[in-house]
């Protein structure tokens, strides 16, 4: 269940209300998100569309605990993390987010095991536990055979999806993806649209995505558009795709 | 550690940018070791004068005698222990340029006096049953070549003339700082010789005392009352202890010592800048790594040792790699004993330099590493 | 054609820090250098100058030092009546010497060092001509005054024109300050050589050596020859300038060997520093280089162009060694000359050949660290690198 109107159904996943983000850029000041609401309930899959400079990397930011809001609330599976600190928001990070970026995903020294075995690291699995996690994600991603590659020897889609099977491998409460499709060719974009959409509804996991992509936002289980800062349906917004 | 890997598949990105600044490190840190090594040498006689040893020689200079009833006299005094006597020779071996402190000494107490001096008992058996012979240390021994039998001629400046001596031992020192580059002959010797060619005003006269204390804390009453016994008579004394004597002659290369000091300076400070460049390029160049890692969960504390520990395996690499080679250079002696009479490197000032290296390590890496800490997840990754 | 040098110098300028850091290293070695050859020449210099083409010493046959020999006073008296000396207004142009060390205090250190003194006769001026009083007066022959040098008077506390100095329990006032036009007496102290003789205990008919000014340095073999073929005589005859070049040898050796090894060594660390600055830019340049080639510029004139970047930083940081060492030029160290035994002052002596040897030395760094990384420029293959963004 996704709705943007701001009245609380009190089982959301996630929960905004009220967020604003303001910059000053030489003397000016610019209001990117105005009072912007949001819940998501577990197991969605938000695809957020709008145009260049609307705001929705800010809003992805946000949600992720990379930046902190001029005002509102943002509340993830209980936590409000609006006013953590930075050494606690790093740590609810590590625990609660998976991202993916459009580029530069991975660590170009690390093989594709190595990469996705990155945020165990910071747990206290010992290593054949990590060992055993790693392995499953990258089962599911479809790169078991590729797992002692170097980035520069797969192609881009391939490593999309290790930076997938990173995302996912320490059990995150909802995943990031911004533009993941971004830098690819048709056939790699819809190689990683289809693992996601597995992702969510075989795994049922929570993804909220931004992308430029109308056939990513095909995908989706509702799209939602960023105007003047603040979210507008589009549609399956209220009811399940 | 967990990270290690990690910390090593980040060093070796760029092979050789890395080789080329452990690089500089080892050949910083070789030439600490060389400036130390030297250092050493120049106060060499600072680092092995005993404590419970005064020189007495003449209060005019030292270039001229004493008479040989001080000794008896000297020997009388309460307080001391055991006195010998030794006459600076300061001849050549078959070029005017080879050049080593030659003494003439009253063999029975000079063996006592300096116990670092370490000679087979039947050497010294033969040194002392035969009034030509002599012994030379090991460090000359090996320049020239000499071996045990050998007839040793020594062109005589001071006291001129074609001598010749039995080369019957050869003497090491106890530790690496003893001089091991002296040439020991019988007083007697010298003394006969000068008489029967009629020479005035060294008979019966050795060139300085050596004085050895029941009590080393006894060291300025006794200097002083030595002074004062011989005081207004034909041969006044000065006496010093043994390492004031030693300072005194390491004061006067003091500047030299001084200038190397400044070229260690300039050395260290170029290499906190190469060092310090390198690591910021190094950091720069992978910002959005860096920001990855932050988004990920990694704190902003662990950038900071992450990249602190980068540069430090540099330097700690660099810095073994260029003291082993300095100690290495120790290996084969002293390439110049007139001049560097020792050539050694002790473990303290070994462990010093490494000390050394890990503190430009630290220093360089520093701004670095607060650079990579402070990084701002969105800016990095900011799309253009 | 060649690609233009406005390139390399806005390239340097844009990045800065990794430029100046190449050229301090440079500046650094370069200095180090320098300062270390101008100190062996300067040694080599004050002990040099102290000689006159046109004397001659005669020191007894077999010292190799002023201070171990001794010449008799009838030994004196022959060479005095030698055929060959120049004559000047009192006779003969023959100074016999008596030459000996005394602890003088240091005024940095206060400790002692062994300061030469010099027992010289009234004609000692006559016969080192390079020497002037430029304080007080000469000494009066038969009174215990002295006259001092000018590096003497820097390095030893008490020897101000006036003030009295204990030398072998003789009392002595400074009457003059003399210059010796920077050779090793500069350093030295000067009396009555009687008197001198008489303080040490010594009879007054034994001097350490004798120096004979000749008429011309073409007059010395002659000479030479004259007096070792005397039978009365056993005595050397050396040129003074040769006399005092041997006195240097072992110093200024040691100081050219150990500052060169510094340099080298310090070199190499150089040469890593520039070859890494170099590197580095290349690969931050990989994309521009690319287009240059891509637009037509040849593989070779990519080199050419690194090249002469790598040497114009190297040829910066060979300037800024040489403006770091001009500071230095006639600084004055002291130190203990092991083959006279006695402390001698000399300055640092930079010369212009010094500092051609610098910048070439800084050039030559330049294309060692430069030639490797062009090299690598010119082989980057060209779509790749436009490829990459």
């Amino acid at each position: 269940m996704v709705r943007v109107d701001g009245t609380s159904s009190g089982e959301s996943l996630i929960q905004i209300r009220g967020l604003e983000k303001n910059y000053s850029r030489a003397g000016e000041e610019i209001h990117v998100l105005q009072g912007l609401n949001l819940d998501v309930g577990k197991g969605e899959f938000v695809a957020f569309m709008g145009p260049s400079g609307s705001g929705k990397t800010t809003l992805l930011n946000l949600l992720g605990g990379l930046d902190t809001p001029s005002r509102g609330s943002i509340t993830v599976a209980g936590d409000e993390i609006t006013h953590m600190s930075a050494g606690k928001l790093t740590q609810w990070r590590a625990r609660h987010v998976g991202f993916i970026f459009q580029m530069y995903n991975l660590l170009p020294v690390l093989t594709a095991f190595q990469n996705v075995e990155l945020p165990l690291l910071l747990t206290k699995l010992s290593k054949s536990e990590r060992k055993q996690h790693v392995d499953i994600a990258l089962e599911i991603v479809g790169l078991a055979n590729r797992s002692n590659h170097y980035p520069r020897q797969l192609s881009g889609g391939q490593e999309q999806r290790v930076a997938i099977a990173r995302a996912i491998v320490a059990d995150p409460t909802f995943l990031l993806c911004d533009e993941p499709t971004g830098d690819l060719d048709r056939k790699a974009a819809d190689e990683i649209l289809d693992l996601l959409t597995r992702l969510c509804k075989e795994h049922g996991k929570t993804i909220l995505m931004v992308s430029h992509d109308p056939l990513a936002a095909d995908r989706a289980g509702a799209v939602l558009h960023l105007n003047k800062g603040a979210l507008v349906e589009a549609q399956g917004v209220g009811g399940p795709a | 550690m967990k990270y290690l890997h990690f910390l090593r598949v980040n060093l070796f990105r760029k092979k050789i940018r890395t080789g080329l600044t452990i690089g500089s490190f080892a050949i910083a840190m070789l030439l600490f070791g060389l400036l130390v090594i030297v250092r050493l040498a120049f106060n060499q006689g600072v680092e092995v004068a005993g404590a419970d040893r005064l020189i007495v020689m003449n209060r005019i200079t030292f270039i001229e005698p004493l008479p040989i009833s001080y000794m008896d006299r000297i020997a009388a005094m309460p307080g001391v222990k055991a006195v010998t006597h030794a006459t600076w020779f300061g001849g050549t071996y078959q070029d005017p340029k080879n050049f080593f402190p030659q003494f003439a000494v009253d063999p029975e107490s000079w063996h006592l006096m300096y116990p670092e001096y370490l000679v087979g008992d039947d050497q010294w058996k033969a040194f002392l049953g035969d009034r030509q012979a002599a012994i030379a240390g090991a460090g000359i021994a090996k320049q020239y070549g000499w071996k045990i039998g050998d007839r040793i001629p020594i062109e005589g400046t001071i006291f001129p003339g074609n001598w010749e001596f039995n080369l019957v031992g050869i003497y090491t020192g106890a530790t690496p700082k003893d001089d091991v580059t002296q040439f020991w002959f019988h007083y007697d010797y010298l003394n006969e010789t000068l008489k029967q060619a009629g020479g005035r005003s060294w008979v019966d006269h050795p060139g300085w005392y050596v004085v050895k204390l029941d009590n080393p804390d006894d060291a300025a009453n006794i200097v002083k009352k030595i002074d004062q016994t011989f005081a207004n008579s034909d041969y006044e004394t000065k006496t010093d202890t043994e390492q004031a004597f030693a300072e005194n002659f390491a004061k006067q290369v003091g500047n030299i010592a001084f200038i190397l000091e400044a070229v260690g300076a300039v050395v260290f400070f170029t290499l906190l800048l190469v060092t310090g460049n390198t690591m910021a390029t190094s950091v720069r160049e992978r910002t959005a790594e860096w920001a990855i890692l932050k988004a990920l969960g990694f704190s902003d504390r662990f950038l900071l040792f992450f990249v602190l520990a980068e540069s430090i395996s540099i330097a700690l690499i660099g810095g073994l790699l260029g003291i082993g080679l300095a100690k290495l250079s120790t290996a084969w002696g002293s390439p110049a004993p007139s001049v560097l009479p020792l050539f050694y490197l002790p473990a303290d000032q070994m462990l010093v330099g490494v000390g050394v290296a890990l503190a430009v390590g630290v220093v360089a890496g520093l701004l670095p590493a607060l650079s990579a800490s402070r990084l701002k997840v969105v800016d990095a990754l900011r799309r253009v | 054609m060649p690609i233009p040098i406005i390139y390399n110098v806005r390239s340097v300028r844009a990045r800065w820090t990794s430029s100046i850091v190449a050229v301090l290293g440079i500046a650094g070695t370069v200095g180090v250098l320098l300062a270390m050859l101008a100190m062996a020449d300067g040694f080599r210099h004050t002990l040099v100058a102290s000689g006159s083409p046109s004397n001659a010493l005669i020191m007894r046959a077999g010292s190799n030092t002023e201070m171990v020999g001794a010449v008799m006073l009838d030994q004196v008296q022959i060479i005095q009546s030698a055929p060959g000396a120049a004559r000047g207004p009192d006779g003969p142009l023959v100074s016999p010497e008596v030459v000996v060390i005394a602890p003088m205090p240091l005024k940095d250190t206060g400790t002692d060092a062994n300061g030469q003194v010099r027992g010289v006769s009234a004609k000692a001026l006559e016969v080192r001509p390079f020497v002037h009083i430029v304080a007080g007066r000469y000494f009066t022959p038969g009174l215990d005054e002295v006259i001092v040098g000018k590096n003497a008077e820097a390095s030893y506390a008490g020897l101000d024109l006036g003030s009295t100095v204990h030398i072998s329990g003789v009392n002595w006032k400074v009457v003059g300050i003399f210059d010796a036009g920077g050779s090793s007496f500069d350093s030295e102290i000067w009396c009555d050589a009687t008197l001198l003789d008489q303080a040490y205990n010594r009879p007054s008919s034994a001097f350490q050596s004798v120096t004979v000014r000749l008429p011309s340095p073409d007059d010395f073999p002659k000479f030479k020859d004259a007096l070792t073929s005397d039978p009365r005589l056993t005595v050397s005859v050396d040129r003074e300038q040769d006399y005092y070049a041997k006195q240097s040898e072992a110093l200024t050796r040691f100081i050219t060997i150990m500052g060169s090894f510094v340099a080298i060594v310090m070199g190499i660390g150089a040469v890593f520093g520039a070859l890494n600055t170099m590197y580095s830019a290349v690969s931050e340049r990989s994309r521009e280089v690319a287009t240059l080639r891509a637009l037509g510029f040849s593989g070779s004139s990519v080199v050419l162009s690194f090249v002469f970047e790598a040497l114009f930083i190297a040829f910066v940081g060979g300037v800024v060694g040489c403006l770091f060492v001009i500071p230095l030029n006639k600084y004055t160290v002291g130190t203990l000359n092991w083959q006279t035994f006695s402390h001698v002052s000399f300055s640092f002596q930079l010369t212009p050949t010094l500092f051609i040897v610098g910048i070439c030395f800084s050039l030559f760094m330049g294309l060692i660290g430069g030639v490797p990384p062009a090299i690598r420029a010119a082989r980057l293959p060209i779509a790749a690198a436009l490829r990459e963004m």
